[in-house]
């Protein structure tokens, strides 16, 4: 809840956070240096091409890293406390609780032999010292508040019953069951159908506004980080090369490679005769390209840029940019909206 | 046709002006297309009073005019890649009639009809051969089809992958050196091999990460101005389809609710369905408003379409009629509607009294 915090107290707090991966042809460097405020009841999107590092980003912080990757370094502060020097067993009572997470797909991270009801309920019994019956009680309550039609007779329904929408209303649902304050979506409506992801998103918000809870919204997709989100971190071969508020970020794209994500996708609203793609393929993290990590792709690269590792810069009211000639990016906008 | 270096642009022709011949007749007409499946025993079905029937596709009648790029969209369980698939011939159909150029296709192609239409699929991952090189499989190809002569069969292996922006040493690899975004170029290749009127995307793009799916967005429309190639896309992604396409189709249950040229639907959407559709796409520039959603509830089983107007269960605005009267079907009988495809329709009951787009003449055409 938003309750006991301050206005400059972030929620979250992550600050030089590295992933390592052992592989075969190397240690890959997921996360390379991330850091990330998120503030008591607000939404933060984590974008980027997949192997950004965002879902990793993601799971560091709720310590359910695959076996093969581990922190290496860097803090991840949650009311005081750094959840990287936790072990399992005091990481289990700040998950549900404190932090709960919303898969992709639904259908994987569902018990499939237990019932609907039972896995809602699952979470109040254990953590909030609920009996069988207050906590049946509480989970058919929050299968109404999340749209869950007939929620009597679902409560006894397997996670197979349900269509991928509701499978997804079932885990905002187990999400919230707690009363978390801070909520991790890893690509929560890329599996579902437009109209659907609609109905998941404005559910979504409706109820993190109604309880003042936090969320980290790692997508792809940037209209959805528009509809949820206040800020906007845009990631980049493991680091952070962008964050603002989201208005900033896409209307003021001050990194080529955001400049490039917002060109490359065809906009519903505003058809060009042709989309610029951004050119060649995300780095290997096994040896990232010195200097900015972006540099082989970026059509703004200069000499500078291939030796000297960019930091993120303030620009303007939280608007940061780790590029050295972000400038360039914004004369380009400029040029553009003339021409039209 | 010239063979360019890897990764050059295709020369960019303007507008639509330079797509398509004037048509003699569309190249493609679908008429009354039905697909269904049987699924488990009829018996138990019966049994346990559940249909066993599913109607994948019920009724659809398609015209695609040559040099056009038509779009299919709709949710999915709508049917349209199953629609897709009879198209090109790979699902056999329960009843209709699919005319190509014309000619009425048997359910049994010749293996020249097979060539006219040519599919890519989704997952270019899954729909290439990984034991075959690029070259072998596209001359295996062109063996087959007797595309070009035997000894033109090296060179024009190299003139397709030039026109799909892939160099000459992609001849020797296999699938797995690629990128998703080559593979997909190596599997548009493979269908443009055989030179077919028709090319039927399923989800070109939807397994591709934003920067690369630009790309390959970018080469059908450069494919579509060099080669004049008539194109159905099937795709659940409206901003895709408004990029590329000049007709939308939106299925809804097995049926096409609505068709009409791109800027006219997404300025007037006619059906409740698309106009809820169309509200439920995320917007860059956009922030949700309100907690209601655009559509509500989840679409119903195909296996129990519900009676009257299908849509009726979700419809914001649906009557007792439409309960009682499936528009689709009274439309026919409706001068307005006709058998003209092409031009815009939408059966609905309740078009005519939706207060936020007022329903507006059909054009008819001709005598």
């Amino acid at each position: 809840m938003s309750g006991g915090y301050s206005v400059n107290q972030p929620l979250l707090q992550v600050s030089d956070l590295h992933v390592q991966i052992a592989s075969r042809r190397g240690v890959v460097r997921a996360v390379d240096g991330v850091s990330l405020e998120v503030p008591a009841g607000e939404a933060v999107g984590l974008v980027g091409e997949s192997g950004s590092g965002k879902s990793m980003t993601l799971r560091a912080i709720l310590g359910v890293l695959p076996p093969e990757a581990r922190v290496t370094a860097g803090q991840v502060l949650l009311d005081g406390a750094d959840l990287t020097q936790l072990g399992n067993n005091q990481l289990n009572k700040i998950r549900g609780p404190k932090i709960a997470m919303i898969f992709q797909e639904p259908m994987s991270a569902l018990n499939p032999v237990m019932r609907v009801g039972s896995q809602i309920a699952e979470g109040p019994q254990v953590h909030l010292g609920m009996n069988r019956r207050q906590a049946a009680e509480r989970a058919l309550e929050l299968m109404r508040r999340v749209g869950i039609p007939d929620p009597e007779r679902r409560y006894r329904s397997f996670p197979h019953e349900f269509s991928g929408g509701m499978r997804q209303r079932v885990m905002i649902a187990i999400a919230l069951s707690c009363d978390p304050s801070l909520i991790l979506c890893d690509e929560p409506t890329t599996a579902l159908d437009v109209t659907i992801q609609d109905q998941i998103l404005r559910l979504l918000t409706r109820l993190c506004r109604e309880s003042g809870t936090s969320l980290v919204f790692v997508t792809h997709d940037l209209p959805v980080v528009a509809q949820v989100c206040d800020q906007l971190a845009v990631m980049y071969a493991g680091r952070i090369v962008e964050r603002g508020s989201v208005q900033d970020v896409l209307t003021q794209p001050s990194h080529p490679y955001t400049l490039g994500l917002v060109r490359s996708a065809p906009d519903v609203d505003h058809p060009r005769s042709s989309l610029v793609a951004i050119p060649g393929a995300p780095p290997s993290l096994v040896n990232p390209p010195a200097g900015c990590r972006f540099h082989p792709r970026c059509k703004f690269a200069e000499e500078d840029c291939t030796v000297t590792e960019p930091p993120l810069r303030l620009l303007d009211a939280g608007h940061a940019t780790a590029c050295l000639h972000f400038e360039r990016c914004l004369d380009e906008l400029r040029a553009e909206g003339a021409d039209r | 046709m010239t063979t360019l270096p890897h990764g050059t642009e295709l020369p960019r022709a303007t507008g639509p002006a330079v797509l398509a011949p004037p048509p003699d007749g569309p190249l493609l007409e679908a008429t009354d297309l039905a697909v269904s499946f049987s699924l488990g025993s009829a018996l138990i079905a019966r049994m346990r009073h559940e249909a066993h029937v599913l109607h994948a596709v019920d009724g659809v009648d398609l015209t695609i005019p040559r040099g056009e790029a038509l779009a299919l969209v709709g949710e999915s369980g709508s049917g349209k890649s199953t629609l897709a698939r009879a198209l090109a011939g790979l699902q056999r159909t329960d009843r209709g009639e699919i005319r190509l150029g014309g000619k009425v296709l048997p359910a049994r192609r010749s293996r020249a009809d097979q060539r006219k239409v040519q599919m890519v699929f989704q997952d270019p991952y899954s729909s290439l051969n990984p034991r075959l090189t690029v070259g072998g499989m596209l001359h295996e190809l062109l063996r087959v089809h007797h595309v070009v002569a035997g000894n033109e069969v090296e060179s024009y292996t190299r003139e397709l992958l030039g026109l799909v922006g892939l160099g000459e040493e992609a001849v020797h690899a296999y699938p797995r050196q690629f990128s998703g975004g080559q593979r997909q170029r190596v599997a548009i290749a493979r269908a443009l091999a055989l030179r077919p009127e028709l090319l039927v995307a399923d989800e070109p793009v939807s397994a591709l990460d934003v920067s690369v799916q630009a790309t390959i967005l970018n080469l059908l429309q450069d494919l579509r101005a060099e080669l004049g190639l008539t194109l159905l896309l099937i795709s659940h992604n409206l901003a895709v389809v408004r990029h590329l396409c000049d007709r939308i189709a939106v299925m809804y249950l097995g049926r096409i609710i609505e068709v009409a040229p791109t800027e006219t639907l997404f300025a007037s959407p006619r059906h409740p369905y698309t106009q809820g559709l169309l509200a439920a796409i995320p917007r860059m520039t956009f922030t949700a408003e309100g907690d209601a959603p655009a559509v509500k509830g989840d679409p119903p089983s195909p296996l129990r379409i519900p009676a009257g107007c299908r849509f009726r269960t979700r419809c914001p605005i649906a009557q007792q009629i439409c309960e009682q009267q499936d528009p689709a079907l009274t439309a026919a009988g409706d001068p307005a509607h006709s058998a003209d495809a092409i031009s815009p329709s939408a059966p609905c009951h309740r078009r005519a009294s939706q207060p936020k787009y007022p329903a507006r003449a059909t054009s008819k055409r001709g005598p």
